[in-house]
């Protein structure tokens, strides 16, 4: 009787407001999951049958490896914007950051060496940011700066690139002027109609730990849902692009660069790892090595996936190629001045 | 998605990375440091999946019980959460893709990089420079790892090396002409960065190595050296003594 009750008195809370087709919501999400693993589970012995190619094999070995190793910092992340979402009044950032805009940007910048994550923890970041009325401009300068220049980052590098310190340098200049010429551009040229419209806070109900939990859920369960797209076709690429053809484009200074910067879109290394796949790289330039550091943190698979799902996609299909060419010219500016 | 299924869902991802955790299979994918930080993710998604649960069990009777007195003003304070989910109902559904992750984990427990990666890819040496080199420990013969041998067999010349037995372990890879090579995968982070190092066989070797085979090598330092045909990085070797077929270690991997 009870449970007849609280439905009638449920529905229409939950019918109120604008639904998927109502299919779907009929068969009930735990039903279809429950399904999905009783497949999986039956069909055990010929998925794997199916996946016996050591090609496969690898592939699956490097998508849950990505995953493994983002989770971590996609949960820590999450927890990180939730807690800035419920706790952190609006009033500290109008404080902590300059009122106009663009000098916002680089001050947010240089923040980003505060996070020590990689990429995966400083998108949650950044969209928590503009939901507590930071400046997009502001937050695309942190999200674009923290997973390169943070201490955790830069010690990586330094300990790939021994006897390099100037390799560390240009690191730290280059994402960090590319990161804050990519703020002011969006203050130039951005629509606010690109991007998906934010979830608002207000102030009165939407605080304290309610909104932290069901923050953390909803954060995980989105992000963690596009980090799989890009983990995968990350995956894929790596053992589909054979490494052979990189050797055949190392020696063309032009070429050099614009190769190792895709390669970094496509690998979707960590931050904090990719400074010893790119010392190992080692029959290209320094300055192309230089571009692979700075693009990859800022521009790769997995990225532009949580962007899509936390910023929209028209917001991402702008904002990623941008970033894409501003980091490189900037690597390429500051190899050339340094190296 | 109905806030249920996704407390299902994180529990699900949650008890994935406490279970290869625990089980220790996680070091086939990330590298051994990151344990306590799978440790709290994990924790830190049951809890929330836990909170989630708790909260869709209490609601029903929470508003059956206030219906009379405190229904619009529940129904207010309860509307940021039906909100959230409307307004999210068309993005979170992507959400059910972190079923693929966890499930190829639970059910196939994918293995460790093996001689496929290895052999496409070229040898990392140079990534590795280094000019230090302090003594070989005690030891005779003495083990140490593929890439310490091979950074002392290259940018020492071997010097560090001369007049002592080691011995190496790792799996073999067929080299450019068929004939095995001793290769152990690198990784800074996680498996996506792994990169191989490869050490040639000078000597005696059996002819029935086949490729995925984990070895342990005795020998001594030789001058011998070839170029990786993928890279053009050196690949030096050790001239053996014995060689003896092993069990796959549980840490396939060296950093």
């Amino acid at each position: 009787m009870t449970v007849l009750d609280t439905e009638a008195v449920r529905r229409p809370h939950v019918e109120e407001p604008p639904r998927p087709p109502s299919r779907w919501g009929r068969l009930g999400s735990v039903e279809g999951l429950a399904v999905v693993v009783v497949i999986v589970l039956i069909g055990r012995g010929r998925l794997l049958s199916l996946i016996e190619s050591p090609k496969a094999m690898t592939l699956i070995t490097i998508f849950v490896s990505i995953m493994v190793q983002a989770l971590p910092f996609l949960v820590l992340g999450t927890m990180l914007s939730a807690a800035i979402t419920a706790f952190v009044p609006t009033r500290f950032f109008e404080r902590a950051l300059p009122s106009r805009p663009a000098a916002a940007v680089p001050v947010a910048g240089v923040a980003g060496a505060v996070l020590p994550a990689c990429e995966c923890g400083s998108v949650p970041v950044a969209g928590a940011l503009i939901r507590r009325g930071v400046a997009p401009a502001a937050a695309f300068a942190f999200l674009l700066a923290s997973p390169a220049i943070n201490p955790v980052v830069l010690i990586a590098t330094a300990v790939a690139f021994p006897g390099q310190p100037q390799m560390v340098a240009a690191r730290f200049t280059a994402s960090l002027v590319a990161a804050v010429i990519m703020g002011w551009l969006w203050l130039r040229l951005g629509q606010p109609g690109w991007l998906r419209p934010m979830r608002v806070v207000d102030p009165h109900t939407d605080r304290g730990w309610p909104a932290f939990w069901s923050s953390c859920r909803s954060d995980v369960v989105q992000a963690g849902g596009f980090l799989v797209v890009g983990a995968f076709a990350a995956a894929t690429l790596n053992v589909t692009v054979p490494p052979a053809w990189l050797g055949a484009v190392a020696a063309n200074p032009v070429f050099s660069v614009i190769a190792l910067a895709l390669l970094a879109v496509l690998l979707s290394i960590c931050s904090e790892a990719d400074a010893f796949v790119a010392a190992s790289l080692s029959q290209f330039s320094l300055t192309a090595r230089l571009a692979f550091l700075v693009v990859g943190p800022m521009v790769d698979l997995k990225l532009f996936a949580m962007q899509v799902g936390w910023f929209g996609p028209r917001f991402a299909i702008r904002f990623a190629p941008t970033t894409f060419v501003v980091a490189v010219l900037v690597s390429v500016a500051v190899g050339w001045l340094m190296f | 998605m109905r806030k249920d299924a996704q407390a299902v869902l994180l529990l699900l991802v949650g008890g994935t990375l406490l279970k290869i955790s625990f089980a220790g299979t996680y070091v086939r994918y990330v590298k051994p440091g990151l344990l306590p930080l799978l440790l709290i993710a994990g924790v830190v998604l049951i809890a929330v999946a836990g909170v989630t649960l708790w909260q869709v069990i209490r609601t029903p009777k929470k508003i059956g019980a206030a219906v009379e007195h405190e229904a619009s003003h529940r129904a207010d304070a309860d509307d940021p959460q039906l909100d959230e989910d409307g307004h999210g109902h068309q993005e979170p559904r992507v959400g059910w893709l972190l079923l693929v992750p966890a499930l190829a984990l639970l059910l196939f427990a994918p293995p460790a990089l093996g001689s496929y990666q290895a052999s496409r890819n070229g040898t990392a040496l140079s990534s590795q420079a280094n000019s230090d080199f302090a003594p070989l420990p005690d030891g005779d013969p003495v083990r140490i790892s593929v890439l310490d041998y091979a950074s002392r067999a290259v940018f020492d010349q071997g010097r560090s090396l001369a007049g002592r037995r080691v011995m190496l372990s790792g799996f073999v890879i067929a080299g450019p002409d068929g004939q095995p090579y001793l290769a152990r995968m690198i990784v800074s982070c996680c498996a996506a960065d792994a990169r191989p190092i490869k050490v040639g066989l000078a000597g005696d070797v059996p002819a029935d190595l086949v490729p995925d085979q984990w070895i342990e090598v005795e020998g001594s330092y030789t001058d011998r050296a070839d170029r990786d045909p993928v890279n053009e990085d050196v690949i030096p070797f050790v001239q053996v003594a014995t060689v003896r077929t092993i069990a796959a270690p549980e840490r396939q991997y060296e950093s």
